[in-house]
């Protein structure tokens, strides 16, 4: 239960922060939440990136969906050398993951392991 | 323990945050472009976008209603014409600014402040051209006239409007990938950007290249490989035209037969210019009479032939005012309407082709470029420092010397030979004092042909053939301008700059420009062909081309009961005069005993080819190669010692020597102790074709549109950004003048009835953002040689089902 709440309140705290500051605060919302929440260090690693992974795949597939994927097709040509939408998606998604699951690792060892 | 792992992860959590938002570990910064709420996917407009608006800014003076209708063509109405500029300033830089400051940095020499090093010879060489210099004089000219003033003030004010609202998400994609801002619009850059057209269309002469073939080639020689005219030509004037009597009388300076017209061996100039503009920028334009016409009424056509680019040079829009309602397309960077109608007449341009731009060798007194030698005594120079800023590294300190002819453009600091301390400067008309402004900002406003004249006698450089009809029934085409007087020769060469008897001795007064109105044929026409025929007291030059416009008169000529389709037929018209006249020499001289049957096949594709360049013809690529391999042999073998650069003759020479001698000399190969004959080259050229056609056939590319391939290149060559392999015809001596990346870059045709009729199209789309739907959603369209129906719209009809989105501005 902890992880999945950890997992939302990452990601819709990304959401919100990302509205009024640049993106790399993620990786503040991401250390924040689990300097808060504690979690076993492994998971706390998870919880980043799986809610990163989520919310990036999920508003750059909406996005892309409702384009027709005009854009993604010239963009995925430009930088990876191949006309597919979805793997930009994949990378766009990938990214945010590692942010986020290193910045909320490194939340939970300063917060330190949960007593039991 | 837990401390050494914590600070390593934050560490880590910082470094990707910092590498992913800046280009120091790869050449994009990756999660910034892209992060969903900030990077390139807010730039994926959903196809059902919403274009609807509200909006307040405190420039302002009363209330813009913009209506957009399904193309997204903004039609605005505004209660004056300020406002009006301020929202079309707004909407230029709301779908086009990336395109709008790529193209000023450009103009300007300023690319290498985004592009970095690879961009320092373009910079170099637009600021030793003064563009800068031009654009500046253009300012001044432009900033004194109070109508232009404001025009120009107003859409700055909005095109600076729009960059306030921009945020980090909301910038264009190019900003992004590039990680640079947005630069503050001025009037400025509008000026520049006119240069820049006149760059595009004044700037492609010869000079160097003629006069290293002078210096290399006889007299005799010279004259037979570059005749001053063709006999095929049917000028913008027609022949027999009365002729004037000129008020300026250029004298041809002392000794020039010795000093300039001599063909002295070795005085090759070393210069190699880095860009040339496109020698196909031309265009066709023609209006008929009503007399012509099925409805009584003039029309006007004209299609602009440019370097095909997306995003588009054009911006089609409407603008309503009280002073004027015109419809048509702009530039995106200056306002207006550019080439268009209005209610009461319709006006359209073609490149005049003229040469303008001269070069005069200069003696400098040493280094320094202080002084130089003029009339018998050392003259100071100005000198201008250009400083070039490039991304990541240090500026870059240019030194450009000004004397009376103008700016030296080479020295021996740049693009001449090491050792050879030549320096050349130029004179062009694009640095004279002109407001081209003021001639758009007149013609969307002209009510009849008093107000045309009016308007284009502001236009000075580009030099145009501007067309002109009316609702009254007028129509009239001048070949408006500032041109130099010269006398016979002047300017085909380099000329000595010690002597100010070589100087332009002044422009032909605009009272004597070549102009037709009402003619009796009922048509006047242009495309690009010499302006008026030769007993004109001023000498034109050379280089124009001369088939398109013959066939386009000859079929005006022929035409009766004219209807606007029929005009949509004439203009994306494939008939190919030059191939006509050329394939009869072919046919004539092939050997065809000669031929094997594979050879034989591809010999009757060209023998019953019916010179239309149509998308799917073999006949026109059987032309085509073995035309080119009969020019090369013929020429190349007189060139392997010839100075580098130096100017080859032209299609129209080559074909009209041949047709006119049959023992052209320059047939016989000089390396051979034997006399080469025309049927052998023929038949030769015909069998090194046959080679090259069986690899396309076998590459299933047997069709001229995949030869020709056409593609419209992304301004900066993204290939994913761009459009290849489109399946169209014409060629260059075609009235569909497209070519592999040149063409009819708007297509307009205007029937002048009460109720105007017109249609048009451009090969683009209104969007510059790659990520829209309205990027490029016109081309396969102009394609298939299909037109939107153009709506000057009213403003009772704001209810009009056309009307999908509505943009409102007031004051706030």
């Amino acid at each position: 239960m902890r992880f999945f709440v950890s997992v939302f309140l990452m990601a819709f705290l990304s959401f919100a922060s990302c509205l009024f500051f640049p993106w790399w605060s993620i990786a503040v919302v991401c250390f924040v939440v689990s300097f808060l929440i504690p979690n076993q260090y492994g998971k706390a690693f998870l919880i980043g990136f799986v809610a990163l992974f989520l919310l990036w795949f999920g508003l750059s597939f909406w996005l892309s969906f409702k384009n027709n994927h005009i854009l993604a097709q010239r963009i995925s040509v430009l930088i990876l050398n191949m006309n597919s939408p979805f793997l930009l998606v994949l990378l766009t998604a990938f990214i945010g993951a590692v942010v986020g699951g290193f910045s909320s690792l490194s939340g939970s060892l300063l917060r330190g392991k949960p007593k039991n | 323990m837990r401390f050494v792992f914590f600070f390593i992860t934050a560490i880590v959590s910082a470094a990707f945050c910092y590498l992913l938002d800046t280009k120091v570990l790869l050449k994009i910064p990756l999660g910034k472009l892209l992060s969903p709420q900030e990077g390139i996917w807010q730039n994926a407009e959903p196809v059902d976008q919403q274009y609807s608006a509200d909006l307040h800014f405190g420039n302002l003076t009363g209330k813009t209603e913009v209506y957009f209708d399904a193309r997204l063509v903004p039609h605005v109405f505004a209660e004056n014409e300020n406002d009006a500029y301020f929202v079309q300033g707004f909407l230029h830089a709301k779908f086009r600014l990336w395109q709008m400051e790529l193209q000023t940095l450009a103009a300007a020499g300023r690319l290498s402040e985004v592009l970095g090093e690879v961009a320092i010879n373009h910079d170099r060489e637009f600021r030793r051209l003064g563009m800068n210099y031009a654009a500046e004089n253009a300012l001044q000219e432009m900033e004194k006239d109070e109508q232009t003033k404001s025009a120009c003030d107003a859409y700055t004010a909005g095109v600076n409007a729009y960059m306030t609202k921009l945020t980090n998400s909301t910038l264009s994609v190019e900003y992004k990938l590039l990680g640079i801002k947005p630069e503050r619009w001025t009037n400025f850059k509008s000026a520049l950007f006119l240069k820049y057209m006149s760059y595009n269309l004044s700037g492609f002469e010869n000079d160097f290249e003629m006069t290293n073939a002078k210096s290399y080639f006889n007299k005799n020689d010279f004259d037979k490989l570059f005749p001053v005219h063709q006999d095929s030509v049917d000028p913008v004037i027609p022949k027999g035209t009365a002729v004037i009597e000129p008020k300026v009388h250029p004298v041809t300076p002392a000794f020039a037969d010795s000093l300039y017209f001599n063909f002295i061996k070795d005085s090759a100039i070393n210069v190699v210019e880095s860009e040339k503009p496109n020698p196909n920028n031309g265009s066709n334009n023609w209006a008929v009479s009503g007399m012509k016409t099925k409805s009584g009424a003039p029309i006007l056509c004209n299609d602009p032939h440019l370097g095909l680019n997306l995003p588009s040079i054009w911006f089609e829009m409407q603008i309503s005012v009280p002073e004027f309602n015109a419809y048509g397309v702009s530039f995106p960077g200056t306002p207006g309407i550019i080439i268009g109608f209005n209610d009461h007449c319709a006006f359209g341009f073609t490149n005049s082709e003229r040469d303008v731009r001269d070069y005069y060798e200069i003696k400098f007194k040493d280094n320094s470029k202080r002084e130089y030698w003029f009339d018998s005594s050392w003259k100071k120079t100005t000198l201008r420092i250009e400083r070039i800023k490039i991304a990541g590294k240090s500026d870059l300190l240019d030194t450009v010397a000004y004397t009376v002819f103008g700016p030296v453009m080479y020295d021996h600091s740049f693009n001449s030979k090491k050792g050879l301390n030549k320096n050349y400067a130029v004179s062009w008309t694009a640095y004279e004092k002109s407001n081209e402004f003021k001639t758009f900002y007149l013609l969307d406003r002209a009510r009849n042909y008093d107000d045309y004249l009016e308007a284009v006698n502001y236009l000075n450089t580009p030099g145009q053939n501007c067309v002109f009809a009316c609702k009254t029934g007028d129509i009239a085409i001048r070949a408006a301008g500032d041109f130099p007087a010269k006398w016979n020769g002047q300017g085909d060469f380099i000329m000595p700059g010690t002597d100010s008897g070589y100087m332009w001795q002044g422009m032909i007064p605009k009272e004597e420009t070549p102009f037709q109105y009402n003619p009796e044929r009922g048509f006047v026409s242009s495309a690009n062909q010499l302006p008026v025929d030769t007993p004109y007291p001023y000498y034109l030059g050379r280089n124009y081309p001369l088939y398109r416009a013959r066939y386009l008169n000859s079929q005006l000529t022929a035409m009766q009961n004219i209807t606007p389709q029929n005009m949509m037929a004439l203009q994306t018209n494939n008939h190919d005069l030059y191939a006509e006249m050329a394939v009869p020499v072919l046919l004539k001289n092939i050997q065809t005993e000669k031929l094997n049957s594979q050879e034989k096949k591809y010999f009757d594709k060209l023998k019953y080819w019916n010179f239309d360049n149509d998308a799917k013809s073999v006949g026109a690529i059987v032309f085509d190669l073995t035309w080119h391999n009969l020019y090369d042999t013929v020429y190349n073998d007189n060139y392997t010692h010839a100075p580098k650069n130096s100017a080859m003759p032209s299609e129209s020479s080559f074909l009209e020597s041949l047709l006119k001698d049959s023992a052209y000399k320059f047939v016989d190969m000089v390396s051979t102790p034997w006399v080469e004959t025309l049927q052998e080259m023929s038949t030769s050229a015909l069998k090194k074709a046959v080679t090259a056609m069986e690899q396309l056939e076998s590459d299933g590319n047997l069709e001229w549109s995949k030869y020709k391939d056409t593609h419209i290149d992304y301004l900066l060559k993204f290939p994913s950004f761009s459009r290849f392999h489109l399946p169209i015809g014409g060629g260059e001596n075609s009235i569909n003048a497209t070519t592999s990346n040149h063409g009819p870059s708007w297509r307009m045709i205007v029937s002048l009835t009460e109720k105007t009729e017109a249609y048009g199209i451009y090969p683009g789309g209104q969007s510059g953002n790659p990520g829209s739907k309205f990027y490029d959603d016109a081309i396969d369209n102009w394609v298939s040689g299909n037109y939107y129906e153009l709506w000057l719209m009213k403003k009772e009809e704001e209810k009009d089902k056309r009307i999908k989105w509505k943009m409102s501005f007031s004051k706030s």
